[in-house]
């Protein structure tokens, strides 16, 4: 117990730790954290009608930034799989930044539910046993279930492991490769099952599609692993972390098969409604070319369409996905095509037209997008704080002191500017932290 | 839903939950300075489950909403809990040929129903078709408004629940805080729930309404004999429905939704689908019937006639 303590309290002094570029990113992300804040409690004040949805369009920009956190958060398997079940290992070793963005996208997952509900005094519904959760004929019950299930099982292992590393001691497998395995099909569930939180409607054609469950877990193992590339490259470039090329090459090469997979089904998709023509074209034509003179969302999906393409090309020829420069471009696209087609591109046209042909065209207030950058602000305030205890940890940089006791930390700075050598007099700020700091 | 497996679980669900209740009564009691103030809010809070509510919590939880509603109207508001009538299925009948598409029974059940009347919610909506092209919601008019109706050329079709003996709705419902009631009427329990809006978007009639943010609802016009599944005054926050005029269908005499009694066309019938000799069964059996949206399988028993 003492000892949970007293790593606890060096987390905590190691947090507050940083170079001057690591306080002002930490204070923008805090600071954008209380305007968040603040528009929830407007929100909370006046009720969902500070947001532009209505009857007609009754989820928007919240459970859009849902649907597309869920599928970050699935990614992290695609580390997990080549690193445990194929145990290689360049990718064994960045394994854990992988749950730690899944641990983040997941509290993100909740803060936008919670956000979107009209009664969140009310929670206490949800909880099994305590409340009536409705399971298990509810999908949106089963969401409840495998998104805390998942969010436990990346946060025990993460905590664990580090939590041994930091006193010197080697983890148990015994203990951690069964909860990894598991990690697996958990990951792939909580996407499956959000899938199906909207396939499984019969009243919404656009959503009512068996290909909906593949395309999500294709999309997903696109952006997520983007991410984690964008993440890589910077903390390989601005702290004293190592990763391998290798290890980003790999993930290079498994977003261009997610992407193929991705484009395909997509192609699949448009064939069916535009070959049968059915009345259930109308969403996807809303969409894509737009109905009625309607066309809010078309500039933005083409947008997604190219930049998803593009970078696919980019992904799929060795040169460019070697090359640093085009690396990064075409992981930003892949980021921000992926969350327009699996955001505002998969919920509004479930809506638009609603079930009895009415057009409501749905654009996000200002506190709608205040409330949402609070929201990506806390995950990434999260994923910040996890990764500055996480990887001076791996660097042997934050240990138990040698009086058993204290904490021994040797990163003082976490952002550094690594291009000119590593600078002497970082070696000069190592220092020892008493417990009692 | 049915009771069938639920019931024994719903017995532990609640002894835990009074464990809870009352742990958390006993921190309230510690940290807010006057307990007996803010009682009634901390009952609301822990409020059961109206299917889990025995008699006497019931009747607590009746005299709180009676007292806050009649507060709040400053007059004299009942709110009856009348439960289901032995051997009796409601069924709506809708007869297209006749309805003139004048609108006056979607505000006769906002007069009845307590509906917020800004910003507007109306659980009934007229659409205005084409003749030639039959229900063809592609070219639905959602907003007429001529000077005078029926329109040339076209006919009217007003949606309102269609109270699904197979309701999409409360399947998702990830809380149960709706359920489709033995009359067949499909209720939502406003104080359970959470707001979620699942439901609205499994229904594909576009019969539930959110309560975006608080309703308003003029003291004078507001409708004193309410009904708990009904149309009681609802919070902000939650979803509500047509309930066919709970308050009115379930009495004994029972009396008929106030669409149905505001019609000036007799377009609309309502009765008893056990009873072999109502008007709706001799409808259904002599007229043409036609199911909206019958592929999906939600068996509507709200039925138009044409």
């Amino acid at each position: 117990m003492k000892n949970i303590w007293n790593f606890f309290k060096g987390t905590l002094t190691l947090t507050a730790r940083g170079s001057t570029a690591y306080y002002c990113w930490v204070g923008a992300l805090l600071l954008f954290m209380a305007v968040g804040a603040i528009a929830y409690v407007v929100q909370l004040k006046e009720g969902l009608i500070v947001t532009n949805m209505r009857d007609q369009v009754s989820w928007g920009f919240y459970i859009s930034n849902f649907t597309f956190l869920v599928g970050v958060a699935a990614a992290a398997v695609l580390l997990v799989i080549p690193a445990y079940v194929y145990n290689w290992k360049p990718i064994k070793e960045i394994a854990i930044l992988g749950e730690l963005l899944a641990v983040s996208a997941i509290i993100m997952c909740l803060l936008f539910v919670t956000v979107d509900i009209g009664r969140p005094d009310r929670f206490w519904h949800l909880i099994p046993f305590v409340g009536l959760l409705n399971f298990p004929q509810s999908l949106l019950a089963w969401d409840v279930v495998v998104l805390n299930v998942y969010l436990i099982l990346n946060l025990t292992i993460a905590v664990y492991y580090l939590y041994n590393l930091y006193y010197k001691r080697e983890p148990n497998k015994k203990f951690t490769t069964p909860l990894l395995l598991f990690s697996i099909p958990a990951a792939i569930s909580i996407h499956t099952v959000t899938a199906f939180l909207y396939n499984g409607l019969g009243a919404r054609p656009f959503w009512n599609a068996s290909i909906l469950a593949p395309r999500f877990l294709a999309s997903a193992f696109c952006s997520g692993p983007a991410f984690m590339i964008l993440v890589f490259l910077l903390v390989r470039k601005y702290t004293r972390f190592q990763i391998k090329d290798e290890a980003v090459q790999k993930i290079a090469e498994l977003i261009a098969y997610a992407m193929f997979i991705n484009l395909f089904l997509l192609g699949a998709e448009i064939f069916k409604e535009y070959y049968t023509g059915s009345v259930h074209l109308a969403p996807m034509k809303y969409l894509l070319q737009g109905l009625h003179g309607h066309s809010a969302l078309v500039p933005w999906i083409w947008t997604a369409m190219i930049f998803n393409f593009v970078a696919f090309l980019i992904f799929l020829i060795p040169e460019t996905r070697r090359n640093n420069t085009t690396l990064i471009i075409g992981c930003v696209l892949i980021f921000v095509g992926v969350y327009i087609e699996k955001g505002m591109g998969l919920v509004l046209p479930g809506f638009i037209p609603d079930v009895l042909h009415e057009i409501y065209e749905y654009v996000p207030t200002g506190i709608e997008m205040l409330l949402a950058l609070g929201i990506w602000a806390t995950g990434l305030f999260v994923f910040t704080m996890l990764l500055r205890v996480a990887i001076p940890i791996l660097n042997g940089d934050f240990h138990v002191a040698d009086d058993g006791v204290g904490s021994y930390i040797g990163d003082q700075m976490f952002f550094i500017k690594k291009g000119s050598k590593e600078a002497p007099q970082e070696k000069q700020s190592l220092s020892m932290v008493s417990a009692e700091d | 839903m049915s009771c069938k497996s639920g019931c024994d679980k719903h017995v532990l669900q609640k002894s835990r939950r009074k464990v809870l209740k009352g742990l958390a009564a006993g921190v309230a009691a510690l940290a807010l300075p006057a307990p007996n103030a803010s009682a009634s809010i901390w009952d609301a809070f822990f409020q059961e489950h109206f299917r889990e509510l025995d008699k006497e919590g019931l009747q607590k939880v009746i005299a709180r909403l009676e007292e806050q509603y009649s507060k709040e109207y400053g007059k004299q508001v009942n709110v009856k809990a009348t439960p289901p009538i032995e051997g009796v299925r409601f069924g709506y009948g809708l007869d297209l040929s006749r309805c003139v598409g004048c609108r006056r029974c979607v505000y006769g059940c906002v007069q009845e129903n307590n509906q917020s009347r800004s910003p507007q919610i109306h659980w009934i909506k007229v659409l205005q078709l084409e003749k030639e092209k039959g229900v063809y919601l592609d070219v639905a008019e959602h907003y007429y408004n001529p000077s005078e109706v029926p329109e040339k050329g076209h006919f009217y079709m007003p949606v309102q629940c269609q109270q699904c003996e197979n309701p999409p709705c409360t399947k998702v419902c990830p809380v149960q805080a709706t359920w489709p009631e033995k009359d067949g009427i499909v209720v939502v329990d406003y104080n359970w729930c959470i707001g979620c809006r699942y439901c609205m978007a499994a229904c594909p009639y576009g019969a539930r309404h959110f309560n975006w943010t608080k309703a308003s609802l003029p003291a004078e016009e507001m409708n004193p004999d309410t009904h708990y599944l009904g149309n009681r005054p609802r919070p902000s926050g939650v979803v509500e429905k047509c309930t066919f005029c709970i308050q009115r269908t379930r009495e004994k005499p029972g009396r008929y939704p106030a669409c149905e009694e505001v019609c000036p066309v007799g377009a609309r019938k309502f009765g008893n689908l056990l009873d072999p000799k109502s008007e709706m069964r001799y409808l259904i059996e002599n007229k043409r019937v036609f199911l909206f949206k019958e592929d999906l399988n939600t068996q509507p028993k709200f039925f138009y006639f044409y």
